[in-house]
């Protein structure tokens, strides 16, 4: 046990200094693989970077100062879901700080009472509901296959748990294009250069803040490609690793190419699909491992 | 280490003009001419950007948005008046409501020639223009409350 603390503070500390840097690379080869696609050159891998240095030498300016403490509240949350994930802790308590990160963005958004960015805030509240039952029936199945909530216990399993969940898989893919921002979900703050109410939830953050939340992101990027990973953890380490790894790049691939063919939906398709997609491919999961 | 030259972010507006220079700068952003190499993003939100790229002369119905867009943008920033209209008020310049060029209302940085403007000297202006936005963030760090003045124009 004592091996097993030491363990997961290490792996806290290892998220809590690396997932930055690996974030903003993987965001920086996303733009490029971008520009590739579109034929053009693209900015250079460590262009995140650039911009977050930029943003933090911005004069300081704020709407109010709680918004600047909500968006800080943010970034503190979405580092401590990541460490709670990352130390193999409890993933149903992952989801449910996530999803409170994402609520201080909502309450920073609201602040500034600007109609773009409470517009905005409108749609992360919906874009929220829409991946929460998905990404709940994935910590049942998560139960089910594993036996707890818990991420370690992963490292005993004979098989790894996409075996028992590949519907719920899918599913959680689909709703990953919303966690992650792209298009055609990218509704309530859009990446890059594509524009929708102005900027969305961001539209009244710069500066400072605005860099907290790009940090934010690069975190989250880490912490959900983690939970695509997790899906190929099984006893055998060097195997697992490799599973781990291909999925990652596979799925993140997957959701740069759906980024650049799909358009941006209206929130009434958001929420309709991706109800469909939690209740068809979680549900049918569930009852068969049910039945099993 | 600073990002400021690596990563200027525009917020374009057009002002009096034959649309032109204006069709120039949304080139510019094609993956023909790709600005994104140079770290550009067209952001559209004056809070977010540093280069306040304004095509087309001044008149007295946009001078206040032209001003608001300008104030809200964050120090260091910088203006790029691009083509004859946004420079001096080119072809509109004797109009009965043009007041003249950019630099009648808010601070002009670069000034770039031509028209319409070449997407190419657009980028001359806003490499020319990082070197300025660089000064302005080192004078900023140095007096962190006095606004920089600095009156370095730049002819691209
Ligand atoms: S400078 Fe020439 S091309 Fe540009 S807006 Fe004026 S008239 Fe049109």
């Amino acid at each position: 046990m004592d091996i097993m603390l030491i363990l997961c503070i290490a792996f806290a500390i290892v998220f809590v200094l690396l997932a930055p840097f690996v974030g903003a690379i993987i965001s920086g080869i996303d733009r490029k693989v971008t520009a590739k696609m579109q034929g053009r050159v693209g900015p250079k891998i460590l262009q995140p970077i650039y911009d977050v240095l930029k943003l933090l030498g911005k004069e300081s300016a704020t709407v109010n100062p709680a918004q600047d403490f909500f968006v800080l509240l943010y970034l503190i949350f979405v580092v401590i879901a990541g460490i709670i994930f990352f130390s193999g802790l409890d993933f149903l308590l992952c989801v449910l700080i996530i999803t409170l990160a994402s609520l201080f963005l909502i309450i920073a958004a609201y602040s500034s009472r600007s109609p773009f960015a409470e517009l905005g805030a409108q749609r992360e509240i919906l874009q929220v509901m829409c991946y929460e039952p998905m990404i709940l029936i994935m910590a049942v199945g998560l139960f089910m296959a594993n036996g707890a909530f818990n991420i370690y216990d992963l490292f005993n399993a004979q098989l790894p748990i996409i075996v028992y969940l590949p519907l719920i898989f899918i599913g959680f893919i689909f709703v990953l294009t919303i966690k992650v921002r792209k298009s055609p979900f990218d509704i309530s703050m859009s990446h890059h250069a594509h524009q929708e109410l102005v900027r969305g939830v961001t539209t009244e953050i710069s500066g400072r803040s605005l860099a907290y939340i790009e940090i934010s992101h690069w975190y989250e990027t880490v912490l959900f490609l983690g939970w695509v990973a997790m899906f190929f953890i099984f006893c055998n380490p060097l195997v697992s690793a490799i599973l781990c790894v291909a999925s990652v790049i596979v799925v993140y691939f997957l959701e740069i190419l759906i980024d650049n063919n799909f358009a941006r939906v209206k929130w009434q398709s958001m929420l309709k699909y991706s109800w469909i997609v939690a209740l068809l491919f979680g549900g049918v999961n569930i009852l068969v491992l049910m039945v099993l | 280490m600073s990002g400021t030259k690596k990563s200027p972010w525009i917020i374009h507006y057009d002002g009096s003009s034959c649309n032109g220079c204006d069709i120039e700068v949304l080139a510019a952003l094609t993956p023909l001419y790709d600005a994104e190499r140079f770290g550009v993003i067209n952001t559209g939100n004056p809070k977010h950007a540093d280069i306040f790229v304004v095509t087309g002369a001044i008149n007295e119905q946009n001078k206040n948005v032209v001003k608001q867009i300008y104030d809200q943008m964050l120090e260091p920033k910088i203006v790029v008046a691009c083509g004859a209209c946004a420079c001096g008020g080119g072809v509109y310049r004797e109009c009965y409501n043009v007041s003249g060029g950019v630099d009648q209302v808010i601070p002009v940085d670069a000034y770039v020639s031509g028209c319409a403007i070449k997407p190419e000297s657009l980028f001359d202006a806003i490499v020319a223009g990082v070197e300025i936005l660089e000064q302005k963030r080192q004078a900023l760090k140095k007096s962190n409350k006095a606004k920089p003045n600095i009156s370095t124009k730049d002819k691209a």
